[in-house]
Parts: C-alpha cells; sequence; structure tokens
C-alpha cells in the first residue's frame, strides 16, 4: 500500500469536508474542484490514464466552471448575506444519516473478505479502450452522445428566460 | 453536336429549371427571370438542333430510353425518351418559335407588374410541351398535356383581375378537360388491352406491328375494333386541345390572354399538342384500316372532324372584329386542315402545315402584338386603320403573314403545306366532301386575311389609339423579322419537287403525279378571295367606325349571325349548360329534402339516445361513481401529506432507509 | 486487522461518499447540494475503478468504460441541474432548497 494512495485519499476527502463546510459559495466551489483533481489523481494511480484525463476534462475544467456561473448568476441580494453552513436543526439529523450510512458502510467493507487478483494488472491502453468504445460499445457511445445532447438542449431550455407573457418575477 | 436519346430529357428540363427559378426568385427579380427563360429555351433550342442532326443520320429509326417509373408488384411501370424525326422537327420549332416569343414577350410585358410571374408561366408552358414531344409513353404524355393545360389556364387568365380574363381561363380548362377524360379513358383502356404504354419498345410498344395487330383483332361494342375506339378517345383529347369541331369554343376566348401567350399557345405549344398527338399515335389510328368490313374507321372520323373544323373556323373569322379573334378562328381553320390531313391518312402533310402554321401564325400574333402594343390597346379593327405608314415593319412582317396564311402562290410556305393537304384530301379514297369543304376554306381564308390587312393597315386611322401609334421597340420587331424570313422560306423544304420533309418523316413517302391542275385550281381560288376581299375592303377604305361592313350591308342576317360566332356559345350554355344546371337542382332538392330529411332524423334518435343515457347515467349509475371517486381523492389526499416539498428530508429518509437495509442484510450474512 | 488496498480504496470512496451525503443533507444551498450528490457520484465511480483495478479481471476494461460513461451522465446532470437551479432562482429570487416546495401536498 503506497504512501502516494493515503495522501491522495487524504487530501481529496479533505477539501471535500472543507469545502461543504464553507459559507463562501465561491470557495467551496474551488475546494471542490481540488478535490476532483485528488480523485483524478486516484484515477492515474490505479493506472486508468484516460479517465484521469476525462475527470480533469469534464469535472476540473466543465463542470467546476458551470458551477461558478451558476454561483455568480444566482448570488443572493447583498443584504441576505452569505448562506449560513447549517441551521443546526439540519445539521444534527444530516450527521446521524450520514454518520450511520458511513458506520454501516465500513463495517460491511471491514467485515468482507476481498479476494484481489495475485498477480499486477496488464496495462489496459487508450488504444484497446478506443476499440472497445468503437467495436462492443458502440451503441452505448451513440446511446450516451444522444443523451448528452438532448440534456444539454433542455439544460438550454430550462435555463433561457421564458416569453415576456409568462407569469415570473420581474428582474 | 449530338444528342442521343437518353440525354432528351434536358430540352424540357432546362425550362423547367427556368421555372423553377422564376418562382422562388424574388418579385422584383425580372431580369433574373426572364434572363433564365430566354437562356433556358435558346439552350434547348440548340439541344433540339443537336437531336435533329442525330435523328437524321437514320430517319428510319425510333431511337428510345426506357426506364421504370415505380415497381407496381407484378411488373413495372415504365417512362421512356423516345427520339424521332417527328420530335426532334417538333422541338426544334416549339423551341425555335417559343424562344422568339420569349423575346417578343420581354418587351411586350415591360410594363407589368407581374412581370416574373408571367416568364415562369411561360416557361413551365414551354417546358411541358417539350416534355409531350420527348415522350415515349403515353402515360408521360398525359402528364405533360396537363400540365401544359394547367400552363394555359394560367396564362389565359393571366390578367385574372378581369373577370373576361378569368371566365376565358376557366373555359379553355373545362373545355379541354372533357376532350382530356376521353384520353384518359383511352390511356386505362389501352394499358388494360395491352400491358403498355411505351410507344416504342423493342417489338412491346403500342405502336409496333405485334400489339396494333392484337389490338385491332378485338372487337367491343358495335362491331367497333378496340383499336377504333382507343383511337377515338384518344382523339377526342386532341379534339379539346386542338379546338376541334364542338370543343372549339375555348380557342377564340382565349384570347383574353396576353397577345404572346396567344401567339405560343395558337402557334407553338398548346394546339400543335392535339395534331401531335394524333401524328404520334397515327399507327394505332391506321390500324383499323387493314379491316375493310369495320363499321367504322377512326381516321374517317378525324377527318370529317376537321373538315367541319375547316370550314366553320373559316365562316366564322369573316364575320369577326377583334384582331385577335380573327386570328383565333383562322387558327380553328388551319387546325382542322391538319386534323383533315391526318384522317385522310397523310400525317407527314399535317405536320408539315403544323410546322409552317407555327411560324406564319406565331408571326401574325405578335404582330398583332405589335399593333396592339403601338395602338393602346385597340384591337377592334373598326377603329384602327392607316397603321401601314407609322408601322412600316410591323406592317411588312404582318403582311409576309398573312399571305402564308391565304396562301399566296410560291412564295409563301403556307401555299405548300395547304397544297400538300389538299392533295392529299383529293386523293382520298371514302370521300370527296372533306376536300370540297377544304376548297371553300381556301376561298374564305383568302377573303378574311385581306380584310383584316385592309382594315388594319390600310386606309385612315379611324380612332384614338390608332392616330397616336408609334413602331415598337426592336425587341419585339425583331423576332418578327426572324419569324417573317421562316414564315416566307420555310415551305421548301415540302414542294412536290423536292419533299424533304415528308421523306424525312416518312420514308414511303412518295409524290403522286398529276398535281398540278389542282395547284392550278386552287391558285384560282386564292386569287377569287383576294379579289372579292380587295374589291369590299380595299378599293374603297372604311372611312368612320361607325360605318357598317360591306359584307353586313349586304347580307345583315348572315353577318350577324357570324358575328355571334354561329350561336355555339349560346347552344352549349343552352344545352350542356341548363343540363348542367337541371342537374345541379335536381341534386340541390335531393340534398334539401331527402338527404337533409334522413339526417335529421338519425340526429334526432342521437339526441334521444343520448337524452336517456344521460337520466340513466345521472340517476343510477352516478352514485357508484361518485363514492369510489371519493375514496380515491381522500387515500391521495391522505398519501400527499408524506410529500412535504423538503429535499432534503427526501434525501434523509432515502439515508435512513439504505442504512436500514444494509444493516437487516448484514446482520442476516452475519447470522 | 489485515486491510488489502482493495479495502482501503472501498473506505476512501465510502469516506467521500458520507462527506457528499452529509453537505447535501445539511446545506440550504440548492448549487452545494447538487455539488454534494457529484461528490457521492464520484464516490461510485472511484469504487467501480477499484473493482476494476484490483478485481480479477483488469484486462477487460469494462470498469474504465462504465466509468467513462457514468462522468458523461454526471456532465449531463450537473448542466440540467444548474439550469434548475438557475430556473429557481428565476422563479423565487433565492436558491434555498427548502424554500422551492411548491408542488408539496
Amino acid at each position: 500500500m503506497s504512501l502516494a494512495f493515503l495522501l491522495i485519499a487524504f487530501l481529496t476527502v479533505a477539501t471535500a469536508a472543507v469545502a461543504m463546510a464553507l459559507r463562501n459559495l465561491v470557495r467551496s466551489a474551488l475546494l471542490l474542484g481540488a478535490s476532483w483533481a485528488g480523485v483524478a489523481a486516484f484515477y492515474l494511480w490505479a493506472g486508468a490514464e484516460f479517465l484521469a484525463f476525462a475527470q480533469v476534462l469534464v469535472y476540473v475544467g466543465a463542470i467546476s466552471m458551470v458551477v461558478l456561473f451558476a454561483v455568480l448568476l444566482t448570488r443572493p441580494s447583498r443584504d441576505e448575506g452569505a448562506v449560513s453552513p447549517a441551521s443546526a436543526g439540519r445539521l444534527l439529523p444530516a450527521l446521524i444519516a450520514g454518520g450511520s450510512v458511513l458506520g454501516v458502510l465500513v463495517g460491511a467493507i471491514v467485515g468482507s473478505p476481498l479476494r484481489t487478483a495475485a498477480k499486477p494488472p496488464l496495462a489496459f491502453t487508450v488504444r484497446e479502450l478506443g476499440l472497445q468504445l468503437m467495436g462492443p460499445h458502440a451503441a452505448s457511445l451513440v446511446v450516451v452522445g444522444a443523451l448528452l445532447t438532448v440534456a444539454l438542449l433542455g439544460a438550454v431550455v430550462i435555463a433561457a428566460p421564458g416569453r415576456p407573457g409568462d407569469r415570473e418575477d420581474p428582474r | 453536336m449530338r444528342v442521343p436519346a437518353h440525354l432528351l430529357w434536358l430540352i424540357p428540363a432546362l425550362p423547367l429549371l427556368a421555372a423553377g427559378i422564376g418562382a422562388f426568385a424574388p418579385r422584383t427579380a425580372r431580369r433574373t427571370t426572364a434572363g433564365s427563360a430566354i437562356a433556358a429555351m435558346a439552350i434547348s433550342f440548340l439541344l433540339s438542333c443537336g437531336a435533329l442532326v442525330t435523328a437524321l443520320r437514320d430517319p428510319a429509326v425510333h431511337a428510345v430510353h426506357n426506364f421504370a417509373w415505380f415497381d407496381l408488384g407484378h411488373g413495372a411501370l415504365r417512362l421512356g425518351w423516345l427520339l424521332d424525326p417527328l420530335t426532334a422537327l417538333m422541338g426544334v420549332m416549339v423551341t425555335l418559335v417559343g424562344l422568339l416569343i420569349f423575346i417578343f414577350s420581354a418587351g411586350y410585358m415591360a410594363e407589368d407588374a407581374n412581370f416574373k410571374q408571367f416568364f415562369c408561366f411561360l416557361s413551365l408552358f414551354g417546358a411541358a410541351m417539350l416534355g409531350l414531344l420527348v415522350a415515349n409513353s403515353l402515360l408521360l404524355l398525359f402528364i405533360c398535356w396537363e400540365l401544359v393545360g394547367l400552363a394555359s389556364y394560367l396564362l389565359i387568365g393571366f390578367w385574372f383581375h378581369q373577370p373576361s380574363a378569368a371566365a376565358a381561363a376557366k373555359k379553355a380548362f373545362i373545355t379541354t378537360r372533357i376532350g382530356d377524360l376521353g384520353l384518359l379513358v383511352g390511356l386505362l383502356w389501352l394499358y388494360d388491352a395491352t400491358g403498355s404504354l411505351l410507344f416504342f419498345d423493342g417489338g412491346e410498344g403500342v405502336l409496333e406491328a405485334g400489339p396494333l395487330a392484337a389490338l385491332s383483332a378485338q372487337t367491343t361494342v358495335g362491331g367497333l375494333a378496340v383499336s377504333t375506339a382507343i383511337g377515338l378517345l384518344i382523339f377526342c383529347g386532341a379534339a379539346g386541345k386542338s379546338g376541334q369541331f364542338p370543343l372549339h369554343v375555348w380557342l377564340p376566348d382565349a384570347m383574353e390572354g396576353p397577345t404572346p401567350v396567344s401567339a405560343l399557345i395558337h402557334a407553338a405549344t398548346m394546339v400543335a399538342a392535339g395534331v401531335f398527338l394524333i401524328a404520334r399515335v397515327y399507327p394505332l389510328l391506321a390500324a383499323d384500316l387493314t379491316l375493310p368490313s369495320a363499321p367504322l374507321h377512326a381516321l374517317s372520323v378525324v377527318a370529317t372532324i376537321g373538315a367541319i373544323t375547316a370550314l366553320l373556323g373559316a365562316v366564322i373569322a369573316v364575320g369577326q372584329n377583334d384582331i385577335k379573334r380573327i386570328l383565333a378562328f383562322s387558327t380553328v381553320s388551319q387546325l382542322g386542315y391538319m386534323m383533315l390531313a391526318l384522317g385522310v391518312g397523310s400525317w407527314v402533310t399535317a405536320i408539315f402545315h403544323l410546322l409552317t402554321h407555327a411560324f406564319f401564325k406565331a408571326l401574325l400574333f405578335l404582330g398583332a402584338g405589335s399593333v396592339i402594343h403601338a395602338a393602346h390597346h385597340e384591337q377592334d379593327i373598326r377603329r384602327l386603320g392607316g397603321l401601314r405608314a407609322p408601322l412600316r415593319v410591323t406592317f411588312a412582317t404582318f403582311a409576309v403573314g398573312m399571305m402564308a396564311l391565304a396562301g399566296v402562290p410560291f412564295l409563301f410556305s403556307g401555299f405548300w403545306s395547304k397544297e400538300a393537304i389538299l392533295h392529299a384530301a383529293h386523293g382520298w379514297s371514302v370521300s370527296q366532301l372533306p376536300f370540297a369543304a377544304g376548297l371553300i376554306a381556301v376561298v374564305l381564308t383568302a377573303f378574311y386575311t385581306t380584310r383584316l390587312v385592309a382594315e388594319v393597315f390600310l386606309g385612315t386611322p379611324r380612332g384614338e389609339g390608332a392616330a397616336r401609334a408609334q413602331e415598337s421597340p426592336a425587341v419585339m420587331t425583331v423576332p418578327l423579322v426572324l419569324l417573317a424570313v421562316c414564315a416566307a422560306l420555310l415551305g421548301f423544304i415540302g414542294t412536290p419537287w423536292w419533299p424533304w420533309l415528308q421523306r424525312t418523316l416518312d420514308p414511303t413517302f412518295a409524290t403522286e403525279p398529276g398535281g398540278f391542275g389542282l395547284m392550278a385550281v386552287s391558285i384560282v381560288l386564292v386569287a377569287t378571295g383576294l379579289g372579292a376581299g380587295w374589291a369590299l375592303y380595299a378599293r374603297i377604305p372604311r372611312s368612320s367606325a361607325g360605318e357598317a361592313d360591306p359584307v353586313e350591308r349586304r347580307a345583315p342576317r348572315l353577318f350577324a349571325a357570324l358575328a355571334d360566332r354561329l350561336g355555339f356559345d349560346e347552344l352549349y350554355a343552352a344545352t350542356v349548360g341548363r343540363l348542367n344546371a337541371w342537374t345541379a337542382a335536381f341534386a340541390d332538392a335531393l340534398d334539401r329534402r331527402v338527404w337533409d330529411g334522413t339526417v335529421r332524423l338519425l340526429a334526432g334518435l342521437g339526441l334521444f339516445t343520448g337524452q336517456v343515457t344521460r337520466e340513466t347515467d345521472e340517476n343510477l349509475i352516478n352514485g357508484g361513481f361518485d363514492a369510489a371517486s371519493g375514496g380515491l381523492r381522500s387515500g391521495g389526499r391522505a398519501y400527499s401529506r408524506g410529500q412535504s416539498g423538503d429535499t432534503h428530508s427526501y434525501l434523509r429518509y432515502i439515508a435512513i432507509g439504505f442504512t436500514l437495509i444494509a444493516l437487516a442484510v448484514l446482520l442476516g450474512v452475519r447470522r | 486487522m489485515n486491510l488489502s488496498p482493495l479495502h482501503l480504496c472501498l473506505l476512501f470512496s465510502s469516506a467521500l461518499f458520507c462527506v457528499g451525503l452529509i453537505g447535501a443533507l445539511s446545506r440550504g444551498n440548492s448549487i452545494l447540494v447538487l455539488l454534494g450528490v457529484e461528490l457521492m457520484l464520484n464516490a461510485g465511480n472511484i469504487n467501480l475503478i477499484a473493482f476494476w483495478r484490483f478485481g480479477p479481471a483488469p484486462a477487460e476494461g469494462t470498469g474504465v468504460l462504465f466509468v467513462l460513461f457514468a462522468i458523461a451522465i454526471a456532465a449531463a446532470e450537473a448542466a440540467v441541474g444548474l439550469a434548475l437551479v438557475i430556473a429557481v432562482h428565476r422563479h423565487q429570487r433565492n436558491i434555498r432548497l427548502q424554500e422551492a416546495n411548491h408542488l408539496r401536498g
């Protein structure tokens, strides 16, 4: 078990936890970007280089940008101040629920005898991945592409301002 | 340049493309539309010349290119292109005359607000006619035939804001449609009898020996051969399009369209289609000649109708006062000549006359258009007059056209082609009556053409418009000069000494000796007609518009009947029109009394049943449903309390539920 | 207690998952809730990769493919989710999730 893995895991979980606790939304978003980069580092460690690349591209690059935009677009008016992290009424049940789930998961994992492969894994190159994607999984690829297109179109429709006649708060 | 049969589609396709450009071009794109229409027609002309060169290499061959249009399950419906001297010659004529008319139109219609549409329709007209020429299938021919009808409807009614133009367009469309019904029935019958509509198909086509023999061997009602019956039905269509008696009434009214349209209809496209059709399917009509005992020969009917039409048109033309109407009835008469020639078995002379007539009639109509344009839209010959001096080019070219129409000997094309027809009629073995009718029509034709020229160009101006007339621009006079040259010289391709055209179309054609006595007779007759016209109209020109016509003075009743076009329109209004009105009234009464009552009864029944059902529903059935739906509603309300709208709590429930299930599973495994 | 690398990977993903869950449960801001959900999705992906890496057949690449598709779908989900947040903001002029309850029973 390498030190690298432990470091990656710790940083990832820690940045995520801090991000979830911060008052400032912009900082939260940036820290989450760091956390996603940590996940990418984990993929790299695990030998899935292409996935690491995709993770950086999609999460660190695209989603955190979109999140930042959303944060800026939906910034609350000044008198409201920063968003309170959590009212005590919600924090306690959240901790209880999260803790119990964590407990169950850890208990299950530790209690399971998991067999691992004896020999070190072969390299899974991008070339093989491409062959898989274009060969047996081509249909799935097309479906995912269609899903993405539809989702993005839908997102545009949802986010676009409605017609003037719609019942809506004036800006 | 050679144009083989499989490229023949280009000839109609180019004007069609121009029509498409015209249809989608903006309203202001006048130059583009007219330019593309003229350019397309010019290229089609060159292609037609190429096709002619190709066809003349071996005139006896019918080069075809057939292809399947769509599969019918058993067999396929096939269309095709056909290249033979008939198609090629007609193609050259149509594209050349059409081109000149298009150029003339650019000047004549220059001030019209709908200039663009006009050229779009003209191109469509040309494309439809050319498609009809190159078709090797009666079905394709019929499609183009109907397109010709549609385009003529659009063009005759081009000034549709005038009620008379709209009515004339409607009349032309409906009258030709009556004939087209016959053509359609004939077409279906032909397909049923032979299983093919291709003209030439390597021995299988309907105009080839095998199927023709089979068709003439069967008989149908009244002992008619099937080929005779189908031929007569097809002739119905041709009679409608070519303005043959009794369907000639639309042709004079078609004058309501702009004058270039009249020229196109009367010379190159519409009326030529009927004659062309009969010439094309001539073997079908002639198939029954091998049966001497047949009760009726199709060609005899054609000859009779043609003779009647030739005489009738010439007679009525004498009594008309509108310059375009006189020309229209002369067209009716000349088309009668062509049908007469077809009927007496000499289809090549019919095509000869069709070609020469196309040029001199286009010339006459465009000349008339030039006169009308110059005289500020005055069409009544009584108010024209004295236009010889101001309209020098128009007068000279119009006179050439008029002499070609009258059949002035030797130098003018109409003489040669008409002479060939009279010769053929003289040699007909069945009857000499068509020949006699043709001779009388020769006199009348010479007479009314003299009258027309004398009234329009001689004497003094008798109206406001004629007094201020000025020569038309070059874009209009140049086509006139070109047409005049053709009208004069075209006759020399078919003289009895050198019958090139006849030999090309029909290699078996032979000139019979002894035609010169006949020629002398017709020269005398033409001279008689011209002399009579000169004596009555030109010697003492009319002095005022209100003065009575010389013929009217001598025989007022006859002239009134002629001016009334022998009452055909009234006759049709009194018979067909009234029958139609009666049928409509009867149908109306049937509708109102019988069907309406039935419908009302049914509606009453429906209402009654509905009432009964409603009472049952409200009083008997509703209670149970109301109770059930009330229960559902309160149940739904109870469940909806759990739907708090608080997303956090949903997520929380999921987490708790997951924990519980996982715990249960884990504990279950441990145990 | 003898833990294999696979165990450690799974524990790591469990921790990340619960961080995401607690964040999503406790925060009132819709964007943060959404980000918590994204974290949970990432934890799932880590699981898949762990089982692929230490599982019996790493040469087949099924895990990688699966995660690839999951990332694509997560991208779509994020786009739609954030669009929804913007729509909610336009409608009620804030993005507090607990106030977006107009469809409650």
